[in-house]
């Protein structure tokens, strides 16, 4: 079996799952926010007439998504979550301005841990799966079952391998290669199946960059995303992790439906055109695209190791006029370490806007939406019509260092052209 | 729930996701599905915004695959119907938006025969139980393909709730025996 493929049959009580089985499975944690948590709650006691959630240790309620609230119905939105969480006695519940955006909150709480099967109302939730868990997203109807139950049904997903051989290039981050993946596979290329990552290059990449590339396994139209443990992941979650785990790590027989190979030392600097993150294309190809907003933020790409990159980039320059920077941390954890480090007065002086941790801009919500006609660079996740702001604005995701050059650019350019040969950290 | 529907075809395209089913600013009327239905499918380019009033209850939705892509959202569905829009037939459907549909008892069907050869304002008529789909306009009818038991029976009870209302039951006798 696959590694996502044990997960789902220990979860089940079964010796063995095969894809396409239906499967009822026992949920080790469970998370919702400010948009799911409200339905889910109102279902679940309204509705299903269950009184409690099935275990307050296993679940996380997180204040991200239109928070500290954006106006005057959020904040009904933001109350009714306070309120469940409150009443029910979940243990993991982020305030705003104690948390940050749920999928960089969980981790590095050591809420979600290999092994482990994880729902997530927020199609993020996938995320999780760097740390060698089964995690996908799901609506609210199923988040209020699990809260009921504790358990939900499940189709068991046919499993497609990645491997990607030698190393990144210079410049070229988790994110270049995410994208380059998706470009090749399209926004349906996963669609309801496992992306399992492996090979060298995943072996040298850090937590966060696995982070990021699990993240954005849904924008393949994956169900889930996983990554094997190793020496990485559990230097990630020595002194963090909540519970004991037990790793997963697919049979050397186990059965892939589709095997894809890459050569990582092959893949450039690459970013997603308007208005779909399949659209790649290497940088050359859009360098030059003026530029109004660049965010730098969201569950993908704003943790403290991108926002070092970017500070490494910014140090010393400015926002390019008529252009404006926004960089919102991912978490709270985040925003402190990057204070304590000197960060955000680099960003300051180099004339970036810096917000609250919070979902933000990444999905049109509040401190940062696109209005008609306008051009964003983003680093984050996607960029269908209209999901930050005026359908008709233009968006493009790419790293956190190009989004970081850029905005001293005022246009896309290769960071090489901004900070000379190699990027020096702060 | 009825096991025919019938109605005319609103066509779309492939990839649809669910900030073009419903924008993300609509999420604050989370728990009001009429609201919601006002601004169904107001995402989508080119289309005018009010979409939803051209609806008569009953009329069928049909996209081209990966329909209703994107993010969780489960009001992505619940918009659908309450624009009026009686049922779904898609080339496929990405997977959260098809689990919150069987989830929500909204009837979805995956027909890529259906969805490649109907054109807007057809006339259909949808057998759910037997999975048929029959085009008046055109004179033809396209074959939808099976769901496994469970969700059938998901989709007739009324969705996840009454499903976990009877699971809740049993647990309660079982701990009172």
């Amino acid at each position: 079996m696959t590694m996502s493929e044990k997960i789902l049959a220990r979860a089940s009580g079964r010796d063995a799952v095969r894809p396409g089985d239906l499967v009822l499975g026992k949920v080790d944690f469970a998370m919702g926010h400010d948009l799911t948590i409200p339905p889910a709650g109102k279902i679940m006691r309204e509705q299903m007439g269950a009184q409690k959630v099935w275990d307050v240790d296993r679940m996380a309620v997180v204040q991200d998504h239109f928070q500290p609230a954006k106006d005057i119905a959020s904040a009904g939105l933001g109350k009714m979550t306070r309120e469940f969480a409150r009443e029910m006695g979940v243990k993991w519940y982020f305030e705003v301005g104690q948390g940050g955006i749920c999928h960089t909150v969980l981790p590095e709480r050591g809420l979600v841990l290999p092994g482990e099967l994880v729902v997530g109302a927020d199609s993020h939730s996938c995320t999780y799966g760097a740390l060698n868990n089964f995690a996908t997203g799901i609506g609210s109807t199923d988040l209020a079952c699990v809260m009921a139950l504790g358990e939900l049904w499940f189709r068991v997903p046919e499993s497609l391998r990645f491997v990607y051989h030698n190393q990144l290039a210079e410049w070229v981050e988790a994110k270049d290669l995410i994208l380059h993946v998706i470009g090749q596979i399209g926004v349906d290329g996963a669609r309801s199946k496992a992306m399992e990552h492996t090979g060298e290059a995943i072996a040298r990449i850090d937590m966060e960059g696995r982070l990021t590339m699990t993240n954005m396994a849904i924008e393949a139209g994956a169900k889930n995303g996983i990554i094997g443990f190793d020496k990485i992941t559990r230097e990630f979650l020595d002194g963090r992790a909540q519970r004991g785990y037990t790793p997963v790590a697919s049979d050397p027989d186990a059965e892939y439906e589709r095997t894809f190979e890459f050569d990582a030392a092959a893949v450039p600097i690459t970013l997603a055109k308007p208005m779909s993150p399949d659209h790649t294309a290497p940088i050359d190809e859009v360098a030059g695209t003026r530029l109004d907003q660049v965010f730098i933020g969201s569950c993908t790409n704003s943790k403290i190791g991108d926002l070092r990159r970017a500070a490494a980039v910014l140090k010393g320059r400015h926002v390019a006029p008529w252009v404006r920077l926004i960089i919102t941390p991912s978490s709270a954890q985040v925003a402190r370490e990057a204070e304590r480090e000197g960060l955000i007065g680099i960003f300051m002086d180099a004339g970036a806007g810096w917000t609250v941790a919070t979902c933000g801009a990444c999905l049109g919500g509040h401190m940062g939406v696109v209005g008609a006609g306008e051009v964003c660079l983003s680093t984050s996740n996607r960029n269908f019509p209209g999901r930050m702001g005026d359908p008709t604005a233009q968006v493009y995701l790419s790293n956190p260092v190009v989004a970081a050059a850029s905005a001293v650019a005022g246009e896309i350019i290769h960071p090489k052209e901004v900070v000379g040969r190699e990027l020096v950290a702060v | 729930m009825k096991a025919v529907l019938r109605g005319r075809a609103w066509t779309f395209g492939a990839n649809v996701d669910t900030d073009q089913i419903i924008p993300a600013k609509y999420a604050i009327y989370s728990l009001d599905e009429k609201k919601l239905g006002e601004h169904a499918m107001e995402g989508v380019p080119g289309n005018d915004g009010g979409w939803s009033q051209k609806i008569s209850a009953g009329d069928i939705l049909v996209a081209g695959p990966n329909f209703g892509c994107g993010s969780s959202r489960e009001i992505a569905p619940i918009a659908i119907r309450g624009s009026g829009i009686s049922v779904v037939v898609a080339d496929s459907f990405a997977r959260i938006f098809f689990r919150n549909s069987i989830n929500i008892g909204f009837p979805i069907l995956q027909s890529p025969q259906a969805a490649e050869a109907v054109k807007e304002g057809d006339e259909l008529e949808i057998d759910l139980d037997a999975g048929v789909i029959r085009n008046f306009t055109q004179g033809d009818e396209y074959k939808c393909d099976a769901f496994p038991d469970f969700m059938n029976e998901l989709i007739k009870m009324g969705g996840l709730v009454p499903w976990v209302r009877k699971q809740l039951k049993e647990r309660r006798q079982k701990a009172h025996a």
